[in-house]
């Protein structure tokens, strides 16, 4: 049967299961966005091409699915760069697909022709440039694939006009995608788990660190064995969050720059580091020189690249975690760590003393209060994304994760305006759940064209905003490193609820603690999308805080305050 | 110590530039890499020197993986290994010069390719170090231009060039 390009796109994309594509139209995608009214997808239209990476990558998060985002050639391209990059850091499964000028034109500064291959290689997992029809089917199948697999990330396929036009004999190829140069690493080898149980036999005070990849490879429950068996306790890292559930004893929260006291302690004293799934980023180090001093560490990873990367690791486990920990837990014999498990409580009680929650209730409005109010009434079920800043670092410290795929947050870009478009893709991938996206009132104001989207799609998507009227991160780092000069970081906005209102969007605002529970179970009882913000404590800083070049152990702690 | 990475890519447009913006992006320096064809119309060969010092082979190498078009990479630096480099040199010789310059070429087996009125373009194959000592007794008669392909590089014996344990 002869199909255009377009129409080969639709029939490849409905085989790989996807329903929604997050946009923008132009040019150079009319003739796929033509074709996909006679198929069973969606096309979401956002504002802004960042909001469609963005959610679309809040879809993949949420789901475990692969997203999908769309849009023209030239500026709606660049405009997906943000996007792209934050799917990249944190090996998010994203396919993107633009629209790119005539083959013919190619070279020759065509009207919105921009290198998009060339601008998004380091960025992407892999890319593609697509000049005829004939290539389509294969290059999606194989997109899709390598989006999905190993270690997930963004796949751009930039598709030529008269590509999506031509007509060819269009057969799916059925056999399974086969890449020479491409393979992933399942189970690690028999000499390295071996030397791994020999050091995790040997260590009294181990630590596990557990990254994304836990939550990647669905290694949740295996992880929950291991810690269960070798009496291990877990430290997580922001994007490992859910991986382990908050409440088990074992659970340390989570550590580095603005992780827990107790996290970091522990760490530092460790003899052993079990690292499953993430990178030793340097927001989870601190200092490399000081790093870890007295710890053996082994490292699994399913990217040989990552070791010895930023850390000098003793044993490379290369393999999938799941199926390396399914290999590990029966060599494991139950083992005994109770005296260094209450030498890390000795530690918790000192972090919980200058907790903010176990603090008398001030005047002010304070935004961990808010959180912690919010993850109370919400029974910690709601699926949360955010911006980037203190509100994000508050989420992940006051909205404690039971469950894996709750918490959407950019972690190794730190992207701002993240929060809003990433909960309408996780919306479109839970459609019986509420979402909610903690925003910054900068951050929010990166995204707020969205608002629109959230309206036109009735999306049930709550957003919180913690208004501070600051840039507050990057104040943060003022009042500590640069004498409190406030330089660019006092930042005004709209009136919120008003600008909410505009677009149809009910909502409130809260100024006092005591107003937090009507506020949000409104939120609750109204259908569809709604805001509540919360003018919070202007100045609040989040502790604790490894200083950059600091080692993990020297915290700046929270100041004391007039204990109940 | 310098290392030499043999790696079988995908022929196919623009895997090059990955390569390129590969190094680039992750700060490694190279000495030398040299592209060209292989037994498989499908497969190109790179051979890629670099100073083990300044970059570590096993993080080149892992990266490497990373490319989807990238098929194989071995370190051959520690096995048994031909490898080659030619260049061609384009000395000062006018006529009562030119003898001499040929006997020096001679003894290197390098050969004569081009002679000019007063220059003569001298083809050699063989190590860098050789090369390099050809080079250097050339100099005082004054080198015009020169060029190097890169070294390339093959196993001895029937290895194929391709890691036991395949792609890792
Ligand atoms: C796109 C982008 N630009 C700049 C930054 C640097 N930055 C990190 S946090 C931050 C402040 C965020 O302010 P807000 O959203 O109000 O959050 P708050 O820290 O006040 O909670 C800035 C500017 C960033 N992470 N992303
Ligand atoms: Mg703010």
């Amino acid at each position: 049967m002869k199909l255009s390009g377009a129409e080969i796109v639709m029939e490849c994309l409905v085989r790989e299961g996807v329903e929604t594509i997050f946009g923008y139209p132009g040019g150079a995608t009319m003739p796929m966005l033509d074709a996909m009214l006679n198929y069973p997808i969606r096309h979401v239209l956002t504002r802004h091409e960042q909001g469609a990476a963005f959610a679309a990558d809040g879809y993949a998060r949420s789901s475990g699915k692969v997203g999908v985002a769309m849009a023209t050639s030239g500026p709606g391209a660049t405009n997906l760069v943000t996007g792209i990059t934050t799917a990249m850091m944190d090996s998010s499964p994203v396919v993107f697909i633009t629209g790119q000028v005539h083959s013919t034109l190619i070279g020759g500064d065509a009207f919105q022709e921009t290198d998009v291959t060339g601008i998004t290689l380091p960025i992407t997992k892999h890319n593609y440039l697509v000049t005829s029809a004939e290539e389509l089917a294969e290059v999606i199948r194989e997109a899709f694939y390598i989006a999905r697999s190993g270690r997930p990330g963004p796949v751009l396929i930039d598709i030529c006009k008269d590509a999506q036009i031509e007509k060819v004999e269009f057969e799916y190829p059925e056999e399974e995608v086969c890449l020479p140069g491409y393979q992933p690493p399942t189970h690690a080898t028999p000499a390295s788990l071996e030397a791994a149980v020999k050091l995790i036999k040997e260590a009294k005070r181990p630590v596990i660190l557990a990254g994304h990849g836990v939550l990647m490879s669905g290694a949740m429950s295996e992880l929950y064995t291991f810690a269960e068996k070798t009496q291990t306790p877990v430290a997580l890292t922001l994007l490992g969050l859910g991986s382990f559930p908050a409440g088990h004893p074992y659970n340390l929260g989570m550590m580095g720059m603005h992780g827990t006291a107790h996290s970091n302690l522990a760490i530092q004293n460790a003899d052993l580091i079990l690292a499953f799934g993430m990178r030793f980023d340097d927001r989870v180090t601190g200092t490399l020189r000081t790093y870890a001093p007295r710890a053996k560490k082994i490292h699994v990873d399913i990217d040989a690249s990552e070791f010895n990367k930023n850390v000098t690791i003793d044993v490379a486990l290369l393999g999938d975690l799941r199926a390396i920990l399914a290999d590990l837990n029966p060599k494991l014999e139950t083992m005994d760590h109770q005296e260094w498990l209450q030498k890390i409580q000795t530690w918790v009680q000192e972090s919980n003393d200058r907790d903010i929650l176990y603090w008398e209730n001030s005047d002010k409005l304070h935004a961990a209060h808010v959180i912690h109010d919010f993850w109370q009434q919400s029974r910690g079920e709601a699926i949360v994304t955010t911006g980037v800043g203190q509100h994000q670092m508050w989420t992940a410290q006051y909205y404690r994760q039971e469950k894996p795929y709750q918490l959407i947050t950019s972690g190794g870009a730190g992207s701002m305006g993240f929060g809003m478009p990433s909960a309408l893709g996780a919306w479109f991938a839970h459609k019986d759940r509420e979402i909610w996206a903690i925003e910054g009132d900068g951050s929010f104001q990166m995204s707020l064209n969205e608002l629109a989207t959230l309206t036109q799609e009735n999306a049930n998507v709550k957003i919180l905003v913690i208004n501070n009227r600051y840039l507050g991160m990057v104040r943060q780092w003022q009042e500590f490193f640069f004498d409190k000069r406030y330089a660019a970081t006092p930042i005004t906005g709209p009136d919120f609820v008003k600008l909410a209102e505009a677009y149809g969007i009910p909502a409130v605002a809260v100024s006092e603690r005591g107003q937090i529970k009507n506020a949000l179970d409104f939120a609750h009882n109204t259908p569809g999308p709604v805001l509540v913000e919360f003018k919070v404590e202007q100045e609040d800083c989040v502790y604790p805080m490894v200083p950059t070049g600091a080692a993990l152990d020297e915290m700046l702690l929270r100041p004391s305050l007039v204990r109940v | 110590m310098q290392h030499t990475l043999i790696a079988k890519v995908e022929n196919i447009p623009g895997v090059l530039n990955r390569v390129a913006s590969l190094f680039r992006r992750r700060n490694f320096n190279i000495d030398s890499l040299n592209v060209g064809r292989s037994e498989n119309p499908k497969v190109s060969r790179m051979t890629i020197v670099i100073d083990n010092n300044a970059v570590d082979a096993a993080k080149v190498q892992s990266n490497l993986y990373k490319l989807v078009n990238v098929i194989d990479v071995q370190d051959v630096t520690n096995q048994p290994v031909v490898s080659r480099d030619l260049a061609l040199i384009k000395v000062a010789a006018t006529a009562e010069k030119r003898h001499e310059i040929t006997n020096l070429a001679n003894i290197f087996r390098a050969n004569v390719i081009d002679v000019g009125t007063d220059s003569v373009i001298i083809e050699i194959t063989g190590t860098v170090d050789k090369i390099e000592s050809l080079m250097e007794l050339l100099r005082p008669f004054g080198i015009l231009e020169m060029v190097t392909t890169g070294q390339v590089a093959m196993l001895r014996g029937k290895s194929n060039g391709t890691s036991p344990n395949g792609h890792h």
